[in-house]
C-alpha cells in the first residue's frame, strides 16, 4: 500500500515559506506502531481526499509525555512538552489534529499551561467538520447497513466530553450503530490508560480488554470501532482471545470512512 | 424553679448536643487544614450552579435510578422535616406545645407532608437496608466494607427509622392533636393502637416520644462525625470546590515547571548559590506520601465519601479483581486523616511522627498501579470526589522521590527519555510510516 500522496513536513513547509492550515500530530503508536501506522495512513488519505494542507512534524515530533505524567513522573512529562511546545511555537502552530486521544487530551489541557496555546481536534472531531462542510463526501459503501459498535476512548469521552462526533461518523457510514451496554460516559475503559499499555496488569481475576471485548461481543457486532491506537490494540487482542477475529472486525473511524470511500 | 426544671433540661441538652458537635467540626476543620492550599475559589458563579444541580438538586444521584429515587426521598425528608424540628427547640425551650399550631389549616396541611414523607423515609429505610443486607448488592460487600463500615451503614439506616417512628408516634398519642382531625394521616391511622390507654398513659407516651425524638436527632447530629454520614452536610461544600476543568486534565506542578525550565534555559548558571531566602527553605515534596501533602480539597473529598461505593462499582480494575477500590483509597484517606488528627490531640497540638504514611500503611503501590485513569470513579461520584487525583499524587511521590516504578513503566519512561517514544524505536524512523 503506497498509495499515499505527497506527505510534507513542518519544516519543508517552512522552508518553502508556507504554512499548513493544520498539523497533523502523528503519535507515537501512530508513527512506530505496525497496527496504529495503518490508521494514520487512513487518516492522511481521507485529508488528501479533502484536500486539506496539513503538515506533520516527523522527526521533530516526540511523545507528548503523556504516559509520564499519568506514570507519576511530571518531570519527564514537562520536559516532553516544553520541548515540543518550543518546536511548535517556533513553527507558529495554530491549529493540531490527532488520531491519539491520549495526545489530544495532553495537547489540549495540559499544553497550554506551558506555554502551548492550539485550537486541538481529535480526528473523529475533524472529520466530521470536513464532512458537515462538504470538504469531504462518504456514503455507505461496504458499510452500509453493517452492524458497528462503538468503543468509547476514555480520553476523549470522560475526559473531554466528546460523545457525538464519533457516532455521527458511523451514521455516515449509514450503519447500524449497537451501543453496548455501558456506553458514552458509562463506558468501561480498554484497559491501555494511565500508562497501563506499557505494563503487565496487576494480579486479578480478569484482563481488562477481555471484559470490555465480551461487552462489545454481547451486541453482536460485524465491526468494532475505535477512535483511540492504544484502544485499537486491546480491542484486537480482546477479539483474538476470544478467537473471534475471523467475523469481528476492529477498526478506527479513520479506516471506516477511508475504506468506505474506496481510497 | 422546679416549674421550669423541663426548659432547663431541655435548654442544657440542646446546648451540650450542638456545643459537641461544633467541637467535633471545628477538628474536622483543623484536619483538612493540614493539607496544602488549594486554588478552587475562581468562577464562583459555576460553583454556586455546581452545587445547586449535583448537592441540592441531587443530579448524578438519580443516575442510577432506584437508589436515586429512594435516596431522593429521605433527603427530602431529611431537609422539611427539619421545620418541625425548628418548632420541637422552640416547643422545648419556652415550654409550649405546638407553638406554630397558631398558623391553623397551614399547620396541620405541614404536619400531614411531615407524617407522609416520615412514612416515605420509613419505606426507603426499609428498601435501603434490604439491598444492604438481603439483596447483597456487591458494592456493598467489597473487602473495604467489612467490620465498622457495614455496622456504621446499618445502624444509620436503624437511627433514621426510629427517628421516624418517634415523631408519627409522638404524634399518634397526642390526643388533641388528634381530635382535630386534621394533619394526620398516617399518625390518625396509627392512633387505634393506643386506643386501649387512658389519657395519662397516652400523655406519658407522647412526652416520651417527643423527648426520644429530639435527643435522637442530637445524638444523630454528633453521630455524624464518628460515621460515614458527613456527606449530608459536606456535599456542599465539596461539590462548591469540585473540578470545573476536563477531567482528562491533570495538574502541572508548578515546582517542576521551575525545574525544568531552569533545565532548559541555556544561559542559566548551574554554579549559582540559590537565593538567600531558599537557603533554609525545605525543598518541596513531589508527589503525595501522607495526608499532609494532599490539598484541602483532597482532604474535604475524603471526609464527605459517604462509601456508597459506586466509584468502585465502575472501577475497571476492580472489576477485574484488582486491589484497586477508588472508595478503599477515599476510606484510607480519612482514617489516616483521623489517626494524625488524634496523634495532634494527644500531643498538644503537635504531629509526632508516629513511623506510618498513607502510602504504604494504608494505600499499597500495587493498589495505585493498577488504576488506568479512565476516570470511571470520578464520573460516578454523586458528590464530585477525585480518588483519581490521589491516586496520582501517591503515584508521583512513588516515582519522582523513590524512583520506585514497575520495571515496566521504568523502561517505557527511559524509552521517552533516550528516543521520544515509548518504545524503543529511532526518533529518526518516525516518519517511515509513510512509505510502507
Amino acid at each position: 500500500m503506497s498509495n499515499l500522496g505527497q506527505v510534507r513536513t513542518m519544516a519543508e513547509m517552512s522552508a518553502a515559506g508556507t504554512s499548513p492550515e493544520v498539523l497533523f500530530w502523528v503519535g507515537c503508536a501512530g508513527s512506530f506502531d505496525d497496527r496504529a501506522k495503518k490508521i494514520t495512513k487512513a487518516f492522511v488519505q481521507l485529508l488528501q481526499k479533502a484536500e486539506v494542507s496539513f503538515a506533520v512534524l516527523g522527526t521533530e515530533e516526540s511523545c507528548t509525555g503523556d504516559p509520564a505524567k499519568r506514570a507519576g513522573n511530571e518531570f519527564l512529562f514537562q520536559m516532553q512538552a516544553m520541548t515540543n511546545i518550543q518546536v511548535m511555537n517556533a513553527y507558529e502552530v495554530k491549529s493540531i489534529v490527532t488520531t491519539c486521544p491520549h495526545c489530544f487530551n495532553t495537547l489540549k489541557n495540559e499544553y497550554p499551561g506551558l506555554g502551548g496555546h492550539y485550537e486541538v481536534m481529535h480526528h473523529t472531531q475533524f472529520l466530521k467538520k470536513l464532512l458537515d462542510s462538504g470538504r469531504l463526501t462518504v456514503t455507505g459503501g461496504s458499510f452500509k447497513g453493517k452492524k458497528i459498535t462503538f468503543h468509547d476512548p476514555c480520553y476523549l469521552g470522560r475526559a473531554n466530553k466528546i460523545y457525538e462526533a464519533p457516532r455521527e461518523l458511523i451514521a455516515k457510514l449509514e450503519a447500524e450503530l449497537l451501543e453496548m451496554k455501558r456506553c458514552k460516559s458509562n463506558g468501561l475503559c480498554c484497559g491501555a490508560g494511565g500508562a497501563q499499555m506499557f505494563k503487565e496488569p496487576e494480579k486479578g481475576d480478569k484482563d481488562i480488554n477481555v471484559e470490555r471485548t465480551e461487552e462489545a461481543l454481547e451486541v453482536q457486532p460485524e465491526v468494532i470501532a475505535t477512535a483511540c491506537p492504544f484502544c485499537n490494540t486491546m480491542m484486537t487482542d480482546g477479539v483474538k482471545s476470544k478467537e473471534k477475529e475471523k467475523s469481528v472486525r476492529v477498526l478506527d473511524l479513520a479506516e471506516l470512512l477511508a475504506q468506505a470511500a474506496e481510497l | 424553679m422546679l416549674a421550669y426544671l423541663d426548659n432547663i433540661v431541655f435548654a442544657l441538652l440542646l446546648a451540650f448536643g450542638i456545643g459537641f458537635f461544633s467541637r467535633n467540626i471545628r477538628k474536622i476543620i483543623r484536619n483538612i487544614n493540614l493539607g496544602k492550599a488549594s486554588s478552587r475559589s475562581d468562577q464562583p458563579l459555576a460553583r454556586w450552579k455546581n452545587m445547586a444541580m449535583i448537592a441540592m438538586g441531587q443530579s448524578r444521584m438519580v443516575k442510577r435510578p432506584v437508589a436515586g429515587f429512594l435516596h431522593l426521598i429521605v433527603y427530602i425528608g431529611f431537609v422539611i422535616i427539619n421545620i418541625e424540628v425548628l418548632e420541637i427547640i422552640i416547643d422545648g425551650i419556652a415550654g409550649t406545645h405546638r407553638i406554630f399550631s397558631f398558623l391553623g389549616s397551614f399547620y396541620y396541611f405541614l404536619i400531614g407532608s411531615f407524617e407522609i414523607l416520615a412514612f416515605l423515609v420509613l419505606l426507603a429505610v426499609i428498601f435501603f437496608w434490604t439491598r444492604r443486607n438481603i439483596q447483597k448488592i456487591k458494592r456493598f460487600w467489597n473487602p473495604e466494607m467489612q467490620g465498622w463500615p457495614k455496622n456504621d451503614a446499618n445502624l444509620i439506616l436503624y437511627i433514621e427509622a426510629v427517628l421516624m417512628l418517634l415523631f408519627l408516634t409522638m404524634n399518634a398519642t397526642d390526643v388533641p392533636f388528634q381530635l382535630a382531625q386534621h394533619g394526620n394521616p398516617i399518625s390518625g391511622w396509627m392512633a387505634p393502637w393506643f386506643a386501649s390507654f387512658d389519657a395519662d398513659t397516652l400523655h406519658t407516651i407522647e412526652r416520651a416520644a417527643w423527648w426520644l425524638h429530639i435527643v435522637g436527632i442530637l445524638f444523630f447530629l454528633n453521630y455524624l462525625y464518628y460515621s460515614k454520614h458527613l456527606h449530608i452536610l459536606l456535599a456542599f461544600p465539596n461539590t462548591y470546590f469540585a473540578n470545573l476543568k476536563a477531567y482528562g486534565q491533570i495538574n502541572n506542578l508548578d515546582s517542576v515547571t521551575k525545574e525544568v525550565a531552569l533545565m532548559m534555559d541555556p544561559t542559566a548558571d548551574p554554579f549559582a548559590a540559590a537565593p538567600e531566602s531558599a537557603a533554609h527553605a525545605v525543598p518541596e515534596k513531589f508527589g503525595a506520601a501522607d495526608v499532609f501533602d494532599l490539598t484541602k480539597i483532597q482532604l474535604l473529598n475524603a471526609y464527605t465519601c459517604t462509601e456508597c461505593g459506586r466509584c468502585t462499582s465502575v472501577c475497571p480494575a476492580n472489576q477485574t479483581g484488582k486491589k484497586l477500590s477508588p472508595r478503599k483509597i477515599m476510606m484510607d484517606t480519612r482514617d489516616r486523616l483521623e489517626a494524625v488528627g488524634k496523634n495532634i490531640d494527644a500531643n498538644r497540638g503537635k504531629y509526632i511522627d508516629d513511623g506510618k504514611t498513607l502510602l504504604n500503611h494504608y494505600i499499597t503501590a500495587e493498589e495505585i498501579w493498577a488504576c488506568t485513569t479512565c476516570n470511571a470513579c470520578v464520573e460516578a461520584c454523586p458528590v464530585n470526589i477525585d480518588p483519581l487525583s490521589i491516586i496520582v499524587d501517591l503515584r508521583r511521590y512513588l516515582v519522582m522521590e523513590q524512583s520506585a516504578a514497575p520495571s515496566d513503566l521504568n523502561n517505557m519512561m527511559s524509552n521517552i527519555e533516550n528516543n521520544g517514544a515509548p518504545w524503543p524505536f529511532n526518533q529518526m524512523d518516525r516518519l517511515n510510516w509513510k512509505d510502507l
